[in-house]
């Protein structure tokens, strides 16, 4: 790009690689420029000040009976708490880890055994799973099941058969009692 | 075009089946331009700089813009508030419309002063005037959009501009708004051609070049160059020219946008569109305001508006109401005296536009509104025929070259700056 201003200048060897100096100079510091005017406009997309503001959500959990299930909304997706039954407990401790395709022990996707709270969205392609209604198939271990591509979870939320790679997410979320639950 | 031959052998490839680098070459590094060109040729450029800067902010903008009468306001608030760097695109757009239109104001009468109308540049001249009608429908549209008082009432009064035209007009303002008065149906449709014009803008920037580079660039001297020795590749001279004008022109564009954002606004569109409630005082933005100026010196409202509409109008005639050959002001003694005259005049119609029409606004803005037209429609056609222009140079490269013939062009290059 330089050629026809060296040209012009007929410099010798000196003054040549000083008009190189400036020219990549020149370029560092325009490229640098606008690198820094493109961020904002990236950055406009990113989640706003408002949309972090209701990142999280309190749930008030006495009207759940054993056994029940609800869906809450958090960040525009469903979340499900479910309040399990000694024997869906039961039956999410009793399997052998190592045989599952996500391994990772029950103990480690609750805070209390009872109240098992998890992102509703497959991990396949982002559908909700059915088996928060009582009439709603649950798969075959008494968990979930993804009517979109056929994945079964378990009562605890782990992906047990088909196409999904992996358990059901789980939020960040604490007990601010005994009874309220803060996700996010 | 396909003249050329390129050392990278994929460019060259492409090149033979679709000339993209061979056209980009030729019009943007290899086209001649006279050697003379003044900093007042820095505006087409930065015209077209301000474009691309409208564009890009406008389309991030409406990513976070809700066109809807009871959340256009609110969504306006949250791009400035709440959205990442909101404010910063925000106040991009807000002032970038001023700017753009300080920068076309400034080619246009860059036009006019060195004669870049007359033949062969008509029809160059003639998409000038469409793109700058383009812009006037975009900005108006755009202002309409926040949803504030001016808005709201900038709308109403422009769109009942063509209840003044007999018979139709009710209709014709009905069918504008989609109902009964400015409402939602109206800022929809104000919001989706504000999103399609830039792009039939940008489309007619494109011939706007395809014309200059088939006449090629006018210059201060206004004669035709007459040979290599009076021209010199755009690329390196004038791309780097076109640049470091669009550093200064960034300098002047960002002191607004971090300094003084809302100076160049209206207070009242801060306060949300109430169709109840009028502002005392209607004022559309300052580059409407020569017109504005020219719609209210008439005391007839179809007259007024026809005025105006005329005064841009006018200037598709212009290269035929001038009947001076001679191009540039700078032989033109008269002429150019006529020309800071005409600058003075818009700039008082823009003065009586902000101000209430009462009082001896009426008066100023009508003497300046019959001046208008006195320099377009009586002045141009007689001063051709009775100015004494001064001689013209022979070529553009004699009055500094002695002698004018073929020469050095590092020599010349250097002394032509001041030429």
């Amino acid at each position: 790009m330089a050629e026809p201003a060296t040209h012009a200048h007929g410099a010798s060897g000196q003054g040549e690689s000083r008009r190189d100096f400036l020219l990549y100079a020149t370029w560092a510091v325009g490229a640098v420029g606008t690198a820094a005017a493109l961020w904002p406009f990236v950055h406009s997309m990113n989640p706003a000040a408002d949309t972090l503001a209701l990142s999280t959500v309190d749930v008030d959990l006495t009207p759940i009976e054993e056994g029940q299930s609800i869906t809450v909304m958090w960040r525009g997706k469903p979340v499900f708490i479910r309040y399990r039954t000694p024997a869906e407990i039961e039956a999410a401790r009793a399997v052998n880890v190592d045989d599952l395709p996500d391994p990772q022990p029950d103990e480690e996707r609750v805070i209390e055994p009872q109240w098992l709270v998890q992102v509703g969205v497959c991990t396949h392609l982002g559908c909700i799973p059915l088996g928060q209604k009582p009439a709603d198939p649950k798969g075959d271990f008494g968990g979930w099941f993804c009517p979109c591509h056929g994945s079964h979870y378990d009562t605890s939320g782990r992906i047990r058969k088909g196409p999904a790679p992996a358990n059901l997410e789980v939020p960040e979320y604490a007990f601010l009692d005994d009874t309220t639950v803060r996700i996010g | 075009m396909s003249g050329y031959k390129f050392n990278n052998r994929v460019v060259q490839w492409v090149d033979d089946r679709l000339p993209v680098f061979s056209v980009l070459y030729h019009s943007t590094v290899d086209y001649p331009t006279p050697r003379n060109l003044n900093y007042w040729w820095n505006y087409g450029s930065l015209a077209l700089f301000a474009l691309v800067v409208m564009i890009v902010t406008g389309i991030f903008l409406a990513m976070s813009y809700t066109p809807h009468v009871e959340h256009a306001f609110e969504s306006v608030e949250r791009i400035r508030r709440d959205v990442n760097y909101g404010w910063l695109i925000q106040y991009l757009h807000m002032n970038g419309a001023s700017m753009f239109f300080i920068v076309v104001y400034i080619h246009l009468f860059r036009g006019l002063y060195y004669g870049s109308y007359k033949a062969p540049r008509e029809v160059l001249w003639w998409l000038g005037v469409i793109i700058l009608l383009l812009m006037m429908a975009t900005a108006f549209m755009g202002y309409v959009l926040p949803w504030g008082q001016m808005s709201f009432w900038g709308a109403t009064v422009i769109t009942n501009l063509f209840s003044a035209i007999p018979v139709v007009g009710d209709a014709i303002v009905t069918w504008l708004w989609g109902g009964f008065s400015v409402d939602n149906p109206t800022l929809n449709r104000f919001f989706s051609l504000h999103y399609l014009l830039p792009f039939v803008i940008a489309a007619v920037v494109f011939l706007h070049l395809v014309a200059l580079h088939t006449t090629k660039s006018n210059n201060p001297l206004g004669i035709d160059p007459t040979g290599p020795q009076d021209t010199i590749p755009f690329h390196p001279y004038y791309t780097i020219k076109d640049m470091y004008g669009v550093g200064v022109f960034l300098l002047f564009f960002l002191y607004f946008v971090f300094f003084a954002p809302n100076v160049l606004g209206h207070p009242d569109n801060f306060i949300p569109a109430d169709p109840m409630v009028t502002p005392p005082h209607i004022v559309p933005e300052w580059y409407f305001l020569p017109f504005y100026a020219i719609l209210r010196a008439v005391p007839d409202k179809l007259g007024g508006v026809v005025l105006m509409f005329a005064a841009i109008v006018v200037l598709f005639f212009l290269p035929w109401l001038d009947s001076s050959r001679v191009r540039s002001a700078r032989f033109r003694p008269i002429y150019k005296q006529f020309f800071w005259l005409l600058v003075l005049d818009c700039i008082v119609l823009g003065w009586v536009g902000a101000n209430p029409p009462e009082g001896s606004f009426v008066l100023i803005g009508q003497v300046a509104t019959v001046y208008y037209f006195f320099h377009f429609l009586v002045l141009l056609p007689l001063l051709g025929k009775f100015e004494k222009t001064r001689p013209l140079p022979a070529s553009i490269s004699a009055p500094v070259l002695k002698g004018g013939g073929k020469v050095v062009a590092e020599a010349s290059a250097q002394r032509m700056e001041k030429a």
